[in-house]
């Protein structure tokens, strides 16, 4: 049991009359890329806060990095690591300062932060930009750093809710080379996205239709059980099916 | 707390005084209004004194008031017109404006003082302008003490000039000197209040805030980082408006300066936790000014007898003002500063708004606990 990162087991969480996560089972494996996919209103970012220890499910049972979602939302939030699609970084401070600030609440010791800062700057290429205000970097840069300031404290468990929206497809390309890097590292990469060439690039995909997984497995074989050639295709039949609007 | 969560708050305070000393706006709302505030109410108001019309009327025409005229005349603080008013005459002057006070030499004034060794001089002045008057007031006031002090050392027979000192229109002069514990309320509602919602609401428009959620930080710690620098930066904003009284506006502060600091923190914490409250319910930066502006800033202006006494206000209107904390504050800080009473005088005022900071306090964290369900 080592191995397995996150595990949800019927997973469900209600608002009043409204299931917005209705009973998911799934497991991701320790260093596997994760992709959760699913239409806006599908209930991913529900199901991602109730993993992230921000949100108390209403039934069913899940464990993030080993500990109980219920009880143990301090630790989980210990061992993760989270992007937002928003992006996440302060405009208004250094590169290095916004290091040393996210590494400060994660409780990094000083030594820790300065060796890993300069390995995260040199790994970007942007060691010269260390004191350059975030607001004047390219975005592409931007969202990178983000993703290296996400996992600067080491965590097991790294989410990433729609990281690459609004990049061109080529930094998006070298933003998934930066999540195959942490994947290598053991880190395991929960990933929320849009752009079904991005599905492609998972390990195994699920998808989300009116807060249940509808689909669950590699996108190979998605596109072999659904008899088509892209993921695209997979998720536009899925999706076709739902009955709930997007918001 | 242990230091790793020491640690944490050091980091997150840094980053927040990064935001404060980086934004020229942010500045300027925190040290520059203050500043600009206590100038504008105190300078303005207080320094256009020179040559102002009186009108002198001389009862006595005898030596005594001849001399005191003339050092009156000889000032320049004065610009003297000289003519027998009756006393309606001298209201209808003062009304219209045309001399902002009126002196009054009753007949033998110089008989009564030399031979009594005791006179009276009548002193009218204008209190619609209070300042002004009490100014004017304390000049006279310094001239005739001069000339008791010359005949002293003439005649070594110690006379005494009382003067009778009316202030017509608003006899307790309000709004003079109480303008500086008004603009201190005022200021340090605008900055801990306006600034520390502005500054969380902003990590909300950023979605930083959901970052600082998932982080182990603990949410008290962030409430606690967020709140600690305006903190400081308010002592720091009292102790300048302070300073300048003193030294710019010669308003000695006649109580205890310690009392004062720590009536002022406890303050500054229920206006934080107001600020808290309004960023709680507030989703971006432009509603957070807004919410402020309004539901802080103007009972700030308007209900804490600061600039309007409040004795005269609608009943329905004095209801409002008792829950506004200003104005317990205000009180307080009147009484410190320019009544110089102890604590004993103030503890219901320091109750009142230790009791209100309390509440804000537990309405915050039930608030905040709600919203991460």
């Amino acid at each position: 049991m080592d191995n397995i990162a996150i595990k949800a087991d019927k997973l469900t969480k209600r608002f009043g009359d409204f299931v917005a996560v209705d009973a998911i089972t799934f497991d991701v494996k320790q260093g596997e890329i994760f992709g959760f996919v699913g239409a806006n209103g599908a209930g991913k970012t529900t199901a991602m806060r109730i993993l992230c220890g921000l949100s108390v499910p209403t039934s069913g049972t899940a464990t993030v990095a080993g500990f109980d979602v219920y009880k143990q939302a301090e630790e989980i939030k210990k061992n993760i690591g989270y992007m937002s699609q928003k992006f996440s970084l302060y405009e208004d401070l250094t590169v290095m300062e916004n290091i040393t600030f996210y590494a400060g609440i994660y409780g990094l010791s000083d030594k820790e932060i300065k060796d890993r800062g300069a390995e995260l700057l040199d790994r970007l290429g942007i060691t010269a930009e260390a004191k350059t205000f975030v607001g004047s970097l390219p975005l592409g840069w931007k969202q990178k750093l983000a993703f290296s300031v996400a996992v600067i404290h080491r965590p097991k468990i790294v989410f990433l809710d729609e990281p690459t929206g609004g990049v061109d497809p080529v930094t998006r390309r070298q933003f998934w080379d930066l999540i195959y890097e942490a994947s290598d590292r053991g880190i395991t990469a929960f990933v929320t996205t849009h752009y079904m060439d991005e599905a492609e690039y998972c390990g195994r995909v699920s998808v989300m239709v009116d807060g249940r997984i509808d689909a669950f497995d590699t996108p190979a074989n998605l596109k072999k059980q659904f008899s088509v050639n892209s993921m695209n295709e997979v998720f536009y039949q899925l999706a076709r099916g739902a009955k709930r609007k997007a918001d | 707390m242990n230091t790793a969560v020491l640690k944490q708050l050091f980091a997150f305070i840094q980053k927040e005084f990064y935001h404060v000393f980086r934004d020229r706006k942010t500045l300027l709302m925190l040290f520059g209004v203050p500043i600009a505030q206590v100038l504008l109410f105190g300078f303005v108001l207080s320094n256009e004194i020179k040559g102002s019309r009186i009108v002198v009327c001389d009862y006595a025409k005898d030596y005594g008031s001849q001399e005191i005229i003339r050092k009156i005349e000889a000032s320049k603080y004065f610009k003297v017109q000289k003519a027998a008013l009756t006393h309606d005459q001298i209201e209808a002057e003062l009304r219209s404006g045309n001399i902002k006070m009126a002196v009054i030499f009753p007949d033998h004034f110089y008989n009564d003082l030399s031979h009594l060794n005791k006179a009276q001089i009548q002193i009218i002045a204008d209190a619609s302008d209070p300042n002004t008057a009490t100014t004017l007031t304390s000049y006279l006031t310094s001239i005739i003490n001069d000339y008791q002090a010359e005949a002293l050392a003439q005649t070594n027979v110690s006379q005494t000039i009382v003067p009778q000192v009316k202030m017509l229109y608003n006899p307790e002069l309000l709004g003079a000197p109480n303008f500086v514990p008004g603009v201190m309320a005022l200021v340090l509602m605008l900055i801990c209040a306006m600034m520390t919602s502005i500054a969380i609401v902003k990590e909300k428009e950023m979605g930083t805030m959901e970052i600082l959620l998932v982080s182990p930080l603990k949410p008290y710690l962030v409430i606690l980082a967020k709140t600690i620098p305006y903190l400081l930066v308010s002592l720091l904003n009292l102790a300048a408006i302070l300073l300048m009284s003193v030294y710019l506006l010669d308003l000695a502060i006649k109580g205890s300066v310690l009392l004062l600091f720590l009536e002022s923190t406890l303050f500054i914490i229920s206006c934080l936790a107001l600020g808290l409250w309004i960023s709680v319910g507030a989703e971006s930066q432009m509603a957070a000014m807004m919410t402020s502006q309004m539901s802080l800033m103007l009972p700030t202006m308007m209900l804490t007898g600061f600039m309007f006494p409040i004795e005269n206000m609608p009943i329905w209107m004095q209801g409002i003002s008792y829950i506004v904390p200003s104005r317990y504050y205000y009180t307080i800080v009147k009484a410190i500063m320019l009544q110089g009473l102890g604590f004993s005088a103030i503890w219901r005022e320091t109750l009142v708004l230790a009791f209100i900071t309390f509440v804000l306090i537990v309405v915050n964290i039930r608030k905040f606990k709600i919203r991460l369900a």
